[in-house]
């Protein structure tokens, strides 16, 4: 049994714009690549030219078809990784300590030297975002890129996720959400951001922006849009009279 | 800090050395920063400064790690030693292959240059592989396109100088409403979702038009879920009903576009249907202010767009008139058109009102004054924010040539080409066909063709044909049976040297393109035609020399393989003069070198050329004394010049004065420069110049300046494009050269010089097969490279065929079944998945997932090769017999495109078979296997 700081200075997390994300999964290969190199031991691949190949990835895109009660069917493209949650499970059930949230920042991380591999945490988190590596045999997770956004060796710019700064259509954002007037608390406030099932009771500190009503056009529209293709002419004839009309006026 | 919370370096040594070039996982071309540690490769990033991605990178450019040290890297020269197929082959030393490749050329090009067929795929570098394809005097020489977009590009290029992409862009800082038709997502990758976003952050509407709702259609705000095929009948009833609203933009039209010159009206004239012109050649239009024809460029010209010239008895009519008489019609309403595409009548009108109300009651001036090539000058620019982007998906029909065109031509009559908010060219472009070369076919032995090969043709003395009336390219492009093959026809080449029609050839030169497997269509027949050998037990295709950095499938089937390195192991040039990676606000090139040397036996292609082109004694190869011109790809890239001051890259060239962009003389530290510079040069476009292009002086101006023109060369946009009427006019009996018999009603069809739509259903058997196939390209991908990648593999790792509700119902579908697909030319089975969001008459999966047994070092039980499929095999390059005694190629029939996305099924449930069929039996892999455990960690 672990336990968790009471608070922390910061919350460090991601929002993830669900209206946005085209599902490219640049995030997790950018993931794959730097925390492969970085944290921890890297994130090994099993039978990775076989049948049945298998990785450890700290970040996955998923995929899920939405059928709304009128209209086309959607397809919402669904990133996720660890959410950093406030009240983790997977530190409280922790044996041995390396599993633990970190009191300045909120991250929570997996100190692989204590890990035994049990694998409780995975259990316990209810979003499956903890893997274990099977080359390796300790639990891996998002960190954040902890070694990243305090990097004293990366430019200033380039001190954030590598997810968020691979992230071709910019629908990933990291911020302090303990501070209301950083970019993540201000995306969220104005765009609705969603906890992720917080029956769950771990206070996870990712949120999510819903997408955005979709097939508007037809419905919403046709009472204003209507006159805009008020004809001014029925067939040839017609259209070249108003034609030589309204360039006499240009 | 409690106790027990470990503590942890957060600034821990990222790399010792920060190497930036450019990308090579598909074809975007994104800047990156290569990490290195102890001289290896240790992690890739977008580089933030690089004008293509600013940072960003997708899955892909992340992976390159794993295409680097992927095991399907070949790794030395390689002699077939068993039969075609076999995959048997013995490692030779370069010496050795450079003889047998020089033995083969050297009396080809002593004889008859044309028994070379030299094809390259998807080559970056097709400047460079033109002039040596140009210099060995072949006229059998073309890259991907043909198979790929260029009924995109043609369209583009015919009707207003560009297309989309590489052509030019929406301008994301302005636009409100985006309307993206068909794509594949590499068209162009990271640029695309960077503007999805930025608009979508801001509100900007995004409408998709897709048979697919994935990816951008995904995100997008509205999904019109059309019919595959019938894009163009939508666009034009758009263009209907924006016209009998009205909702054009006039002034436009007018000044900009060929909308109020003078269509021949004389039926009796051979000039029946050009356009009036004067002595000089330039168009007439009837000047508003004068009352009288002038020509179009004139000082203070008010063309009138509705006027009507008499002459000698006979009525000409402006383009504008032609084209309210055709688009007025009925035929052309929503109503009419609905159940066709598959979208009703009121969303069609919904879309064309927004789309008329975004142009022109979002309308707004940017204060920047601009002077016209009349001399004008405008205070303002005025922005009409609506912008379209489009690529493979309306172009790989056989109707693709005219929708393409009917999309430009809905961009233009909307005012929004070229200003604020609505599309923007990028340099070299904008570039009317007239400003092209016209293709080349002369061929003399033992000396150079007589100029390039591809162009743009403007009527039949442009055709690429002998004296005797037959094609002169293997590949018979621009011929009567596709006149505007602008990329020439990469698809028909092995069936038609397999054929002996229209000739014989000797060797097959191919690079960088799988044409056993995923870049054939009718996979298994190409492949017997690559094996097939005639009564004396020689090869039909004598002898087949290939170029891959991979174990692909199509290694097995050549008899000399030249390894090429990977893409951080070599130099490579992204040039104005090639397919350039310019903004709409700059000109830029870029480079690739080499950030690690090659570990194997691997030279880089292009390099490779430029000692065979020695070898062979090829003029542009040679110095005068007979040595070696280019030591290998850089030199060439430094050294080369195409025309004095012109070479392959424009930054950081020699003056007078020093350094220079643009027009300059050669400067032996031109790649270090580029090297410190981040491995790009971008040169900016000034204010004044950055939008109306093709009519805004200081444009023109500036495009001399840098060497894109040697003078200026305003233009017309072409909503009518004339040479397409020169064909025309042909069939209809004029002119000396006349179109073989059976061409003749097809050719007055098709060619018609305003957009039309017709229906390639029919001719694919719709009324047995009436499911239409598709595959997409999905964005973690690149054709048939990412399965050997083990990170993107585990992305993509099969293929399921995704099938509509209603048609798993039909069939009695749940996932994880598998069914038989059925198209008039074969069959396969395959595992289906049900996907809702998915146009109800259409089928779809991932391109090129489907891998071969042996192929790319994968093990036998790979997923891509027991459960994925291509759809290839149900796809067949001639058309189903029409009964008419003729085969009919299944392409475009003005540009030759690869009518991939016309393809007909009809499905059945099956048994599950152990294995997706057809299985073909494995090939001997000539790299071995990867390993099977990776823990890839280059620091300590």
């Amino acid at each position: 049994m672990t336990t968790l700081p009471q608070t922390t200075e910061r919350k460090l997390g991601l929002v993830i714009d669900l209206d946005t994300c085209v599902g490219c999964h640049a995030c997790v290969i950018s993931c794959k690549g730097w925390n492969t190199e970085n944290y921890g031991a890297p994130l090994s691949d099993t039978d990775a030219y076989g049948g049945d190949p298998s990785g450890t990835f700290l970040n996955r895109v998923h995929s899920y078809e939405v059928q709304p009660e009128a209209g086309a069917a959607q397809l919402i493209h669904f990133p996720k990784s660890c959410l950093h949650c406030e009240d983790a499970p997977c530190v409280t059930v922790c044996p041995t300590g390396a599993s633990y949230k970190r009191v300045e920042d909120g991250i929570v991380l997996v100190n692989e030297t204590d890990c035994i591999g049990c694998g409780l945490c995975a259990w316990a988190c209810p979003y499956g975002a903890r893997e274990m590596d099977a080359v390796e045999k300790v639990m891996k997770k998002c960190t954040l890129c902890v070694d990243r956004i305090y990097n004293e060796n990366l430019p200033e710019e380039d001190r954030e996720p590598a997810c968020v700064r691979t992230c071709p259509a910019g629908a990933r954002h990291f911020g302090d959400f303990a501070d209301p007037d950083s970019n993540v608390s201000k995306l969220t406030a104005e765009r609705g951001g969603m906890e992720l099932m917080p029956e769950q009771g771990t206070k996870p500190v990712n949120r999510y922006l819903p997408p955005r009503p979709k097939d508007t056009i037809e419905t919403d529209q046709i009472d204003i849009l209507a006159p805009y293709l008020a004809p001014v002419a029925e067939e040839a004839t017609g259209f070249l009279g108003w034609l030589d009309k309204t360039l006499e006026k240009l | 800090m409690p106790k027990d919370q470990p503590t942890i370096d957060l600034s821990p040594k990222v790399s010792d050395e920060v190497r930036k070039t450019t990308c090579y996982m598909c074809a975007c071309r994104c800047g990156i920063n290569v990490h290195m540690k102890d001289g290896e490769v240790a992690y890739i990033e977008g580089n933030k400064d690089h004008p293509v991605n600013k940072g960003v990178l997708c899955a892909k450019g992340s992976a390159g790690i794993m295409q680097v040290n992927a095991p399907s890297r070949l790794r030395a020269p390689l002699k077939r030693v068993g039969p075609r197929g076999s995959g048997e082959f013995e490692e030779i030393s370069w010496d050795e292959a450079l003889e047998i490749a020089t033995d083969w050329l050297a009396p080809i090009r002593k004889d008859d240059p044309s028994k070379l067929a030299f094809f390259t795929g998807r080559d970056q570098s097709q400047s460079f592989t033109s002039f040596f394809a140009q210099n060995f005097g072949t006229p059998n020489y073309a890259a991907h396109g043909g198979f790929c977009s260029v009924n995109m590009a043609a369209a583009g290029i015919y009707t207003m100088g560009g297309a989309f992409w590489e052509f030019g862009q929406p301008d994301w800082d302005h636009t409100k409403l985006f309307v993206l038709f068909g794509v594949a997502e590499d068209h162009d990758s990271n640029p695309i979702k960077m503007g999805i976003g930025k608009i979508k952050a801001r509100g900007a509407r995004v409408v998709g038009v897709n048979p697919i709702r994935t990816g951008y259609n995904a995100v997008a705000d509205d999904w019109f879920g059309i019919t595959p095929g019938t894009d163009g009948l939508l666009i034009l009833s758009i263009v209907h009903c924006l016209m009998k609203a009205g909702r054009i933009d006039l002034d436009y039209l007018a000044r900009f576009t060929n909308a109020p010159c003078f269509v021949n009206g004389d039926e009796k004239s051979p000039e029946f249907g050009l356009l009036l012109r004067d002595d000089a050649g330039k168009e007439l239009v009837m000047d508003r202010a004068a009352g009288k024809l002038t020509p179009f460029d004139q000082k203070g010209v008010k063309p009138d767009l509705s006027a009507t010239y008499r002459h000698a008895g006979v009525t000409h009519r402006t383009v504008m008139h032609h084209m309210a008489e055709r688009y007025l019609q009925d035929e052309y309403t929503p109503e009419a058109v609905a159940d066709r595409v598959g979208i009703p009548a009121p969303r069609i009108r919904a879309l064309a009102a927004e789309i008329a109300r975004t142009a022109f009651e979002e309308a707004f001036e940017l204060d920047q004054e601009w002077t016209d090539f009349r001399g004008e000058t405008h205070k303002t620019m005025t922005g009409r924010p609506v912008s379209f982007h489009s690529m493979r998906g309306i172009s790989a029909h056989a109707n693709g040539f005219q929708t393409c065109r009917a999309l430009h031509v809905l961009q233009i009559i909307l005012g929004t080409v070229e200003v604020p908010g609505g599309f923007r060219f990028k340099p070299p472009y904008p570039k009317p066909a007239t400003a092209h070369p016209k293709p080349h076919c002369g061929v003399t032995p033992a000396a150079p063709l007589d100029g390039p090969h591809l162009g743009f043709v403007h009527g039949p003395d442009d055709l690429a044909l002998k004296e005797d009336g037959t094609p002169a390219r293997i590949d018979k492009a621009f011929t009567w049976e596709n006149p505007m093959s602008a990329h020439g026809l990469m698809h028909m080449v092995i069936s038609n040297a397999h054929a002996g029609d229209p000739y014989k050839i000797d060797t097959l030169f191919m690079y960088m393109a799988n044409m056993s497997w995923n870049s054939s269509m009718n996979t298994r027949g190409v492949i017997d035609m690559l094996t097939d050998q005639d009564e004396e037990g020689e090869y039909v295709i004598p002898r087949i020399i290939y170029s891959d950095a991979y174990s692909s499938e199509m290694v097995a089937y050549a008899d000399l393989i030249l390894p090429d390195t990977t893409y951080l192991e070599r130099h490579d040039c992204i040039s104005l003069l090639d397919r350039p990676i310019c903004e709409a606000d700059a000109a830029a090139d870029a480079i690739r070198w080499p950030v690690i040397e090659p570990d194997r036996d691997v030279r880089g292609f292009q390099s490779v050329l430029c000692d065979l082109g020695a070898r062979l004694g090829l003029p542009g190869f040679t110095n005068e004394d007979g040595s070696q011109k280019y030591a290998d790809y850089g030199d060439y890239i430094v050294n080369h010049q195409r025309k004095p001051g012109i070479g392959p890259l424009a930054g950081w060239r020699m003056s007078d004065k020093g350094l220079t962009n643009g027009r300059g003389d050669v400067n032996e530290g031109q790649l270090d420069s580029y090297i410190n510079n981040g491995g790009f040069w971008v040169g900016h476009i000034p204010d004044e110049a950055l939008y109306y292009k093709p009519w805004n002086s200081a444009y023109q101006d500036w495009a001399v300046e840098l060497g894109l023109f040697d003078s200026p060369q305003p233009y017309l946009f072409s909503l009518y494009v004339e040479p397409m009427r020169r064909f025309q006019l042909a069939a209809e009996g004029h002119g000396d050269r006349q179109p073989p018999e059976h061409l003749r009603a097809r050719i007055l069809e098709t060619m018609d010089p305003l957009p039309i739509w017709y229906d390639p259903a029919p001719d694919n058997r719709a009324e047995a097969y009436p499911i239409t196939a598709l595959t997409q390209r999905p964005m973690a991908m690149y054709h048939s490279w990412g399965s050997q990648n083990a990170w993107l593999r585990q992305l993509h790792g099969h293929n399921p065929l995704y099938v509509p509700t209603n048609l798993m119902r039909l069939h009695g579908l749940t996932d994880g079944d598998w069914a038989r697909v059925i198209s008039p030319h074969g069959e396969i089975t395959v595992p289906v998945l049900e996907m809702a969001a998915l146009n109800p008459n259409t089928v779809w999966t991932w391109n090129a997932i489907g891998k071969r047994k042996g192929a790319w070092a994968l093990d036998e039980d790979a997923p891509e090769a027991t459960r994925g499929f291509l759809l290839n095999h149900l796809i067949h390059e001639l058309l189903p017999p029409k009964g008419d005694g003729l085969r009919w190629s299944n392409s475009d029939p003005i540009t030759g495109q690869a009518a991939w996305f016309d393809l007909k099924v009809r499905i059945e449930k099956a048994d599950a078979p152990a294995e997706s069929q057809p299985s073909l039996a494995p090939i001997k892999s000539p790299v071995g296997k990867g390993p099977s455990k990776l823990s890839w960690k280059v620091g300590k």
